[in-house]
C-alpha cells in the first residue's frame, strides 16, 4: 500500500474508532452536558474521519468509498493506535485516553496545517480549531477530576496510570511515517513527543496528578494493524448493519 | 433560463438572482438565519451553459446538515429554471463565524441565541504559538478556572435582557456550534453561538 495512502488511512482509523467509542455515551454520559459533549466531539471526528477516507480513497483508487473504508474492513487492515480501541471504562477512563488522544491531535493537526501536501494541510486547517476545543474540554475536566475528591482523583490516576502504556505508540514512527516526514507530510516524532510530554506535565501538576515515567515501556502495534480484541468488539458492532445487509442504504 | 449564449452583464445580474434565492434558503438547524447569512455559501459562478456552479463550506467537519442544504439549493435553483447546478464543497480556507452577516446575528438574537461575541480563534496565532494556544500556566491564582491568555473568555450578552452578567453552563450546546450559557440576571438559560 502507498505510504501516504497508508498515513491517511492511520489518521482516519484514529479518529473513527474513537468516535464510535464516545457515541457509545449517548445517553448513558453522567451528566446532560457531558452527554451533549461528547457526542458533539464524537461528531466532530466522525466528520474529519470522512475528509481523511475520501482523500485516501481517491488516492487509493481502487473504487473504494469512505463507506467501504469504514464499514467493510477487518480489524487487521484496522491502523488506529491502541489507545482509541481501549474500553470507555469509567468516566475517568474514557476523560484520560481523551486527553491523551487530545493532546498528541491538537500537535499533530496543528503541524499538518504545515503539511507539503496541500489537501492535508486544508484538512488540518478545517480541523485545528475543533480539535482545540477538544483539548481545552478534556484539560480542564482532567483538572476538575484530578483536583476534586478523593474518589475522583483516585479513579483520575488509576486512569493515567492504566493507559499510559497506550500513549507512546503515536510517536512510534515505522517507515510510512518516516517517509511522511521525509516528504514534509507530517511533523517528527521527536517534536511531538516533547510537546505533549510538556502540555501533560503541566495539565497533571495543576491536577495533583502524577505524570508516569515518559520512558515507561510502551505497546504498539495497532497502526500495522497488531489490535487487541476490544476492536473486533467495536468493529462487530459498527460494522453489523452492512455486513447484515449489504449495500443497505438509509 | 435556458442554454442559449449568456452575455456578461446578463450573467451578472443571474448571479446576483441567484444569491438571493440563496439568501432564502433557510440553515436547516437554525431556521431564523439563511445559509447565505451563515456565510456556508462562498462562491456562486453562472455558466455560459445556463447552469452555475456553487461553492459550499461546512460549518463542522462533521455537520450532519451540509447533505440538506446541498439538497436545498439544488431543489431552489432547479426549481426557478437554472440547471444544472454543481455544488462544489470547499473546506479551505475553514469556515469562521467572522463570515456570519451582520443581519444574521441580529436574526439569532431576536431568536434567543446569544451571536458570536468576539473575533475568532487566530489561526496564524496558533501556528506560531501552538503551547501558548492552550497553555494554562498564565493564571495560577485560579487554577479551577484558568483562563487562557491567547484567548480570553468572551463576555457573552443575555440574548433576552442584554445583561453581560452570564455564565457558560456547558461547552457544547444542541449543536456543535453552540454552547450553553446562562444569565445571572433574569436568570434564563440560553445558547451561545461560538466563535469559531
Amino acid at each position: 500500500m502507498d505510504d501516504k495512502v497508508n498515513y491517511l488511512l492511520r489518521l482516519g482509523d484514529n479518529a473513527l474508532i474513537l468516535s464510535q467509542q464516545l457515541s457509545r455515551w449517548c445517553g448513558k454520559g453522567p451528566a446532560l452536558e457531558e452527554d451533549m459533549a461528547l457526542t458533539n466531539v464524537a461528531l466532530d471526528l466522525l466528520g474529519q474521519t470522512r475528509l481523511w477516507y475520501d482523500y485516501a480513497a481517491e488516492l487509493e483508487g481502487a473504487g473504494r468509498d469512505e463507506d467501504a473504508l469504514a464499514f467493510l474492513r477487518d480489524a487487521h487492515e484496522f491502523k488506529n493506535c491502541l489507545l482509541l480501541e481501549q474500553p470507555n471504562g469509567n468516566y475517568a477512563d474514557t476523560l484520560m485516553r481523551q486527553f491523551y488522544f487530545d493532546t498528541w491531535h491538537y500537535f499533530l493537526i496543528e503541524g499538518l496545517t504545515r503539511s507539503a501536501d496541500p489537501r492535508i494541510a486544508a484538512i488540518a486547517e478545517k480541523s485545528l480549531k475543533e480539535v482545540t476545543y477538544h483539548l481545552r474540554r478534556s484539560g480542564d475536566l482532567i483538572v476538575r477530576l484530578g483536583d476534586g475528591t478523593d474518589v475522583s482523583h483516585a479513579k483520575t490516576q488509576a486512569a493515567a496510570n492504566a493507559l499510559w502504556m497506550y500513549s507512546g505508540e503515536v510517536f512510534a514512527y515505522d517507515t510510512v511515517d518516516e517517509a511522511m516526514v521525509a516528504a514534509g507530510i507530517a511533523p517528527a516524532a521527536a517534536d511531538l513527543r516533547a510537546q505533549w510530554l510538556a502540555h501533560v506535565d503541566e495539565v497533571f501538576t495543576e491536577a495533583t496528578l502524577t505524570m508516569p515515567p515518559a520512558d515507561a515501556w510502551m505497546q504498539s502495534g495497532g497502526k500495522q494493524g497488531r489490535h487487541s480484541e476490544h476492536l473486533g468488539y467495536i468493529l462487530a458492532e459498527m460494522q453489523f448493519l452492512q455486513r447484515a445487509y449489504p449495500g443497505a442504504t438509509w | 433560463m435556458n442554454a442559449t449564449a449568456v452575455t456578461p452583464a446578463q450573467a451578472g445580474a443571474h448571479t446576483t438572482q441567484i444569491w438571493a434565492w440563496l439568501g432564502a434558503i433557510p440553515d436547516p438547524e437554525i431556521p431564523v438565519i439563511s445559509i447565505v447569512d451563515l456565510g456556508i455559501v462562498r462562491a456562486v459562478r453562472v455558466s455560459a451553459d445556463g447552469g452555475c456552479d456553487i461553492t459550499i463550506t461546512p460549518t463542522y467537519s462533521g455537520c450532519p446538515a451540509m447533505q440538506v442544504i446541498a439538497d436545498a439549493i439544488t431543489e431552489a435553483l432547479q426549481a426557478r429554471g437554472v440547471r444544472p447546478v454543481r455544488l462544489h464543497t470547499q473546506i479551505s480556507p475553514a469556515w469562521t463565524t467572522d463570515w456570519m452577516s451582520e443581519t444574521g446575528k441580529a436574526a439569532l438574537k431576536d431568536y434567543g441565541i446569544a451571536p458570536p461575541a468576539q473575533r475568532v480563534i487566530d489561526i496564524s496565532r496558533l501556528r506560531t504559538g501552538a503551547a501558548a494556544a492552550i497553555s494554562r500556566r498564565a493564571h495560577p491564582a485560579h487554577p479551577a478556572h484558568p483562563a487562557h491568555p491567547a484567548h480570553p473568555a468572551p463576555t457573552v450578552a443575555c440574548p433576552h435582557c442584554g445583561s453581560t452578567h452570564t455564565e457558560i453552563t456547558s461547552q457544547f450546546g444542541s449543536t456543535p456550534c453552540k454552547a450553553l450559557y446562562r444569565c445571572l440576571d433574569c436568570r434564563e438559560p440560553f445558547d451561545y453561538f461560538k466563535c469559531h
